[in-house]
């Protein structure tokens, strides 16, 4: 006889779940005093935001699902953020939360919150368990759903008393799914026509967001591309995707795309998109993006479809399905159209490149720039929220799928610390970059204890500018220089802090001390913080303001110094 | 345009508040809502019916299919189907209007489930025109008090795929 502590412990160590990351409380503490004397390893954070947050980095770092607990009531609602997070950026995230006996449930008791209707709009299912029969079901079906088509966050709420209830548990009988009605499968009817139209297409481009790293497809988007010649732009999500340094990779669209990136995405004549919902901060103004072009759409989450951007195609797929398909489709011809888009890009590429000149204070860019020098294109990055964010997506060339890690559909500050912790759980022996800045890491900035108690190979390097740099970017450009509740003033002492936490630490203020700064961290061993003071009146550029097109995208171009829409000459 | 959503679902706590929820998230109103146990008793129907724009309305649909416990969603609006409301009526009716009241009542077919000193309670069935047919020849006998049911909806004909 097992209680429903132990068949849950039992559960996720058969579905080879390695560690949970939580916090105990008094409703959930009939769990802890059976997971003390499992194998099962947990790891105690220093808030439930924290240990969401670190079963996403976990997740997104290796693929598989992440685990984390929390009591009932505070330490439940502590969790919402990151399960939000799960959301957004599709993770496959399970959490375990404790609740008031079933019988105190609806009488405001101690510590008491509806969990699961707090969730529901931030969750793909809730639970909230009545009796032990139907916990092998829940917790079969729950693993599905977190895992299945497009993964997300699933909660599962366990009345106090039910940890402890013992029973003859029998094993699921799997209910899932099966009374749902198929859809009808158009892959036949479409494939030839989608194989079609690429080929003929004389300016195509293929836009890959997270669903390909999803998938595991990014080999498979690699034939792809090398076989038909076509370009790959990428959203934030869609990062790791496609290796930065293949000759066909021209970086991140939207909002902050880098310029000929967006020039592709505005002036390509067919546009295949893969596994992105194609969000506002790509599209723009949805009801004008690309009104000319050819759009096909390949996601696995049906109402994705045609949800933002009417598509000439769209097609109910895996990415990693479609693309098996269209490969084995195959006999693309390289012909020569393609050349001419090839080489307007190219010199796009030559007119408007990143700036990599800079003079004066230290820029955020140099520091991640060198960050990529020296720790090279295969190092875990991850970022929190905010320019630097952009900054990172822009500069740090990142050439193996699951190694850029970013909060891109909530962006959610205070992500990055715990998601790296997360991460470096889950890929021992690999360090992990955490570009953050001043303003976010003070939001979840208590993981320090637990990566020191850890001794993880966590690089913190805080992009210090003194201010909320996204926000006063915002105040400059659209509030004409009114800058309201966006300084910070120099709080706290970043070396001392680490001290305090007994981490080694440096600080560069000076171009300087920059390189040997950067050494310092990635030579050290276990974790490290770095304080880099860096010029707060950068701004991300391109900027392509809410609702804007791609071509109005605000830049310095051809060396003038004031901002201009790329499109007004 | 109106429409008509006929959602099937798992017969589950909480599902009715996830439907409603998806709903009003999108700023629909909802104009009328009726959910109740199907000839199965572990699945629910609800009928729906929502004002709005096509577009948005099918990424509703979407997003309900999407939930673990609905089963299937069907926008019946353009479908042939056979629809039905339920409205009490308490309808002012001294000695000197009952008669007429009555008439009218028999005209379209309503019962008269109550008879007080100065009121009658009629019931009536139909589809929407008919209501608001019934409710506008019992307005100027002064309608002291109103209540209806959502509309119910089946679509016509034989139906063998799924329900
Ligand atoms: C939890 C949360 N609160 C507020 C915001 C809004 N926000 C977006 S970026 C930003 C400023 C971030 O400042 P900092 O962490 O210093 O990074 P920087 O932009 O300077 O690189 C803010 C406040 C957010 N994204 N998340």
């Amino acid at each position: 006889m097992k209680n429903g502590a132990q068949y849950i412990i039992d559960f996720l160590l058969k579905k080879e779940v390695e560690m949970v990351f939580g916090y105990p409380g008094g409703q959930i503490l009939n769990f802890y005093e059976y997971l003390g004397k499992s194998p099962l390893k947990h790891v105690l954070v220093r808030h439930e935001q924290g240990g969401a947050h670190a079963a996403c980095g976990y997740a997104r770092a290796t693929g598989k699902p992440g685990v984390c607990l929390a009591t009932s009531g505070p330490g439940a609602t502590n969790l919402v953020t990151g399960i939000a997070d799960a959301y957004l950026d599709s993770i496959p995230l399970l959490a375990i939360t404790g609740q008031v006996n079933l019988n105190d449930i609806g009488k405001d008791s101690f510590q008491e919150a509806d969990i699961t209707g707090i969730v529901t709009p931030v969750t793909k299912h809730s639970y909230l368990l009545e009796s032990l029969d139907t916990l092998p079901e829940i917790l079969d079906e729950a693993w599905q759903v977190a895992t299945g088509g497009r993964p997300g966050p699933v909660l599962i709420d366990v009345p106090k008393n039910l940890f402890l209830a013992e029973g003859e548990i029998a094993d699921s009988r799997q209910t899932l799914h099966t009374r749902k009605v198929k859809k009808a499968d158009r892959t036949e009817e479409l494939m030839p026509k989608i194989t079609e139209a690429l080929s003929k297409a004389k300016q195509p481009l293929i836009l890959t967001g997270g669903g390909v790293v999803t998938a595991g497809a990014c080999d498979l988007l690699i034939k792809l591309a090398e076989e038909t010649g076509i370009p790959v732009v990428n959203t934030l999500m869609g990062k790791s995707a496609f290796p930065a340094d293949h000759p066909l990779a021209l970086g991140m669209v939207g909002m902050h795309g880098v310029a000929a990136a967006n020039l592709a995405l505005s002036n390509c004549d067919l546009l295949l998109c893969l596994g992105t919902r194609l969000s506002d901060r790509v599209t723009g103004n949805r009801r004008q993006f690309l009104e000319k072009a050819c759009i096909i759409h390949v996601d696995v989450d049906a109402a994705e479809l045609q949800k933002n951007v009417d598509a000439n195609y769209c097609l109910q797929l895996d990415a990693r399905l479609f693309l098996q398909r269209i490969l084995d489709e195959g006999h693309f011809k390289k012909n020569g159209d393609i050349a001419q888009w090839h080489q307007q890009i190219d010199r796009w590429q030559q007119e408007h490149p990143l700036p990599t000149d800079f003079s004066g204070l230290i820029k955020p860019q140099e520091v991640i720039l060198e960050a990529a020098r020296q720790a090279g294109s295969k190092a875990i990055v991850v970022t929190d929220v905010g320019q630097h964010q952009m900054f990172v997506a822009q500069y740090y060339p990142i050439s193996r799928c699951r190694n850029f890690l970013t909060s891109g559909g909530l962006g959610a500050m205070g992500f990055g610390l715990p998601a790296a912790m997360g991460a470096a759980f889950g890929r021992p022996g690999e360090d992990v970059l955490l570009f953050v800045g001043d303003g976010g890491f003070q939001m979840t900035l208590q993981e320090l204890a637990t990566i020191r108690e850890h001794n993880l190979p966590v690089k913190v390097i805080i992009l210090n500018n003194s201010t909320l740099g996204m926000i006063h970017q915002w105040q400059d450009v659209v509030f004409k220089k009114h800058y309201v509740a966006s300084n910070l003033p120099p709080l706290p002492d970043f070396v001392k802090l680490a001290a305090a936490y007994d981490i080694p630490a440096v600080i560069a203020a000076t171009r300087e001390e920059l390189s040997q700064a950067m050494e310092f961290v990635l030579k050290t061993e276990g974790p490290v913080i770095a304080d880099f003071r860096v010029d707060k009146e950068e701004m991300v550029l391109p900027f392509i303001l809410p609702g804007g097109k791609p071509e109005d995208m605000l830049g310095r171009w051809q060396g003038e110094t004031h901002l201009r829409s790329f499109s007004r000459k | 345009m109106k429409h008509t959503f006929a959602v099937l679902v798992e017969n589950s706590p909480g599902v009715l508040s996830k439907v409603a929820g998806l709903f009003s998230r999108r700023g629909f109103n909802i104009e009328s809502l009726v959910v109740s146990e199907t000839e199965d008793s572990s699945t629910s129907r609800m009928t729906i019916v929502v004002e709005g724009d096509n577009r948005v309305l099918e990424q509703v649909g979407k997003q309900l299919n999407k939930q673990v416990d609905v089963i299937k969603v069907n926008d019946i609006t353009n479908e042939e189907t056979v629809e039905r409301q339920l409205c009490l009526i308490r309808v002012s009716a001294d000695q000197s209007t009952r008669q007429e009241v009555l008439q009218i009542t028999e005209v379209f077919r309503c019962r008269v489930v109550d008879i007080g000193r100065k009121s009658l309670i009629v019931e009536a069935t139909g589809d929407e025109a008919k209501m608001q047919a019934i409710i506008r020849s019992l307005w100027p006998f002064g309608i002291m008090e109103l209540v209806r049911t959502g509309k119910v909806a089946m679509v016509r004909g034989e139906r063998n795929k799924g329900k």
